[in-house]
């Protein structure tokens, strides 16, 4: 009781706008708080705000001698000279084309698991299915590409064997620019579905079993009930993920498309993140990578913005 | 209407049937891919380039591990990626669990401003470059340090652990134990933390296989090859196609002969890599299911 009262006056009191000393008493009361999320707060302000002062380098001539406070200002001109360079089309297109695709492709991957999970025959079955669809998700991504090299080679991957065997022309699926987004996306589906049905498998057991009961004796049967029952269940996680994923639109991993890179898929392997990296860490162009990088950050919050403020006005479902 | 149910009946049997026709295709092309993997590093890599090698390993040999075994570069990059797993879970879980805990007491004042620095570096943060360079005038480039500690705290883990604590931790609990005259740190160590084994298991999963499976961290901080994690070294072997081994001391017979078992080594690094995630898995699972389901709920 004393702490729910404390509470509501230390609330009242801050909303106030001036502390009094019953805050300050109940601040010392729970110094031990203080203690325990200091390391986190820290940890946070050195690794992700502290970084947020060095960003200003996009708007400078940043020379690594000079420091960040002693190179000159250069205002836009790394943003602009992005934006103009002949580079920035190819790679916000290849970018786009990445993360479009996967996220059309994954989601209803996802989906459609979780609804295959959730209606298979034999408990056991069920439960082997769903871990064992998810165990992939835990394979880093340095097996992942390499199994798809070995998979995937023209000469003596077995994927070619097969085909080879069904007479069809062995596919260069590592090297060329046009498979390049089939294979990232394609081995996406096989690396992540069965995680991100987790929460779908989650929301369709919660589905009370008096819906399905009352439709069964309306003579539904298990298409209908799919149809007319789960999908609507699962609806507002599916908006949720769609809203948190979209967020990400401009921020395809760097890890795989970089493991995937070679030299004769550049042309549609290249995207913002791997190109910072080029830029900024192999040419050391500091500063142009740091406004490149900032670009990319602005977009996706305006992105994330958008579309959790279209979820909002649509579905009444937002994450804030 | 007896007609009809059995009618409804027979069509349910029918989707049934499909479905668990389709549950088992998942399944295959789920563990297929690894399970290929395994036996093709038993098999004679002639055999498994003309594709007759499908469900049990053929014209067995150990070659593969054989030559992993004498691979110094594979066992150094295991050691540190050891090292660094360890002591990154350790000290993810030092810091996150008492401060998704602190976070999860609303008698917490400034528990909303700090809340609001979490959700903003979860979405805008400084970039690669900027936390390179402060990285750098730290002098924490090549060292163990800079690999254990960055990305090992994520803000998602700490409101997974908040989430936890808010939804387990009654306020009757505290209350009690204040009565007690029980203070705050006698409460967190004796009371919370015994209740939270579960999301103790789950971060501390969380933190480990990250670890274990990170190379952007060790590609971008650190060029010392002492330092190289397990997967940075498979990197080379894996996709750059690395030369397998020093060529100094190699005659033609012994170049001809890694040649040919280049492919099988790939098989075999991958098992070696991965194993210990396999082997724990089983039991681990339930954790990350737990933990999509408390990150899920909106904190």
């Amino acid at each position: 009781m004393n702490t729910s009262v404390g509470t509501a006056a230390a609330a009242s009191a801050s909303k106030a706008g001036f502390l009094k000393g019953r805050t300050w008493k109940k601040i010392w009361q729970n110094r031990a708080l203080y203690v325990f999320a200091l390391p986190m707060t820290l940890y946070f302000i050195i690794f992700n705000i502290v970084p947020l002062y060095g960003l200003q380098i996009a708007f400078k001539d940043f020379k690594p001698s000079k420091g960040i406070i002693g190179s000159p200002w250069a205002g836009f001109k790394y943003i602009e000279k992005f934006l103009t360079s002949f580079s920035f089309w190819d790679l916000l297109r290849n970018t786009m084309v990445l993360s479009i695709y996967c996220l059309l492709l994954t989601f209803p991957f996802a989906i459609l698991l979780a609804l295959i999970v959730n209606y298979t025959p034999f408990n056991s079955l069920k439960k082997l299915t769903q871990t064992v669809s998810y165990a992939p998700h835990f394979i880093s991504m340095v097996v992942l590409v390499g199994m798809m090299n070995v998979f995937l080679m023209p000469g003596s991957g077995t994927v070619n064997i097969w085909l080879g065997k069904l007479g069809i022309e062995a596919i260069d699926f590592m090297g060329s620019p046009n498979m390049f987004p089939h294979v990232y996306a394609w081995s996406r589906v096989w690396s992540h579905t069965g995680y991100n049905a987790i929460l779908y498998i989650a929301a369709l057991t919660s589905v009370g079993p008096e819906l399905h009961e009352a439709a069964i004796v309306d003579g539904a049967n298990k298409l209908q009930r799919i149809w007319n029952i789960d999908i609507p269940a699962i609806l507002p996680t599916a908006v949720i993920m769609l809203i948190m994923e979209s967020g990400n639109l401009l921020n395809v991993g760097f890890e795989k498309a970089f493991l995937m890179q070679s030299p004769g898929n550049l042309t549609t392997s290249e995207i913002i993140s791997t190109y910072v990296y080029k830029v900024g860490l192999l040419n050391t162009q500091y500063s142009y990578a740091a406004a490149i990088g900032l670009f990319n950050n602005v977009i996706n919050c305006a992105i994330l913005l958008i579309v959790n403020k279209i979820a909002k006005k649509t579905t009444e479902t937002s994450l804030w | 209407m007896a007609h009809t149910r059995v009618h409804r009946s027979r069509q349910d049997l029918v989707i049934d049937s499909v479905i668990g026709i389709l549950s088992v295709a998942i399944l295959i092309a789920s563990a297929y891919p690894l399970y290929f993997v395994l036996i093709a590093s038993f098999s004679d890599p002639t055999l498994i380039a003309t594709g007759q090698v499908t469900f049990f390993p053929k014209g067995i040999t150990t070659s593969a591990y054989e030559y992993i075994l004498k691979e110094k570069n594979i066992w150094l990059g295991y050691r540190n990626t050891i090292i660094y797993t360890i002591a990154s879970t350790l000290f993810g879980l030092a810091v996150t669990i008492p401060g998704g805990y602190a976070l999860s007491r609303k008698d917490f004042i400034g528990r909303g401003i700090l809340m609001k620095l979490l959700t903003f570096t979860m979405f805008f943060n400084g970039g690669l470059i900027p936390t390179y360079i402060m990285v750098s005038k730290m002098h924490m480039l090549n060292t163990r340090f800079i690999l254990i500690v960055l990305g090992c705290i994520t803000v998602f883990n700490v409101i997974v652990a908040r989430t936890f604590f808010t939804g387990n931790i009654p306020d009757e609990l505290l209350e009690a134990a204040s009565i007690d005259g029980c203070g705050n740190t006698r409460f967190f160590f004796s009371i919370v933390l015994p209740l939270s084994k579960t999301i103790i298991a789950v971060i501390g999963l969380y933190i480990a296989v990250w670890q274990w499976n990170s190379y952007f961290n060790a590609l971008i901080y650190v060029t010392n090859r002492e330092l190289l994690p397990l997967q940075l070294v498979m990197r080379d072997l894996l996709i750059q196609g690395q030369s397998l081994a020093s060529s100094e001391d190699m005659d033609a017979a012994s170049v001809k002969y890694l040649m040919e078992i280049a492919q099988l080594i790939k098989y075999g690094v991958i098992v070696v890599s991965t194993l210990p995630i396999i082997c724990v898995y089983p039991f681990a699972q339930k954790y990350f299911v737990k933990g999509v389901m408390i990150g899920s709920v909106k904190g």
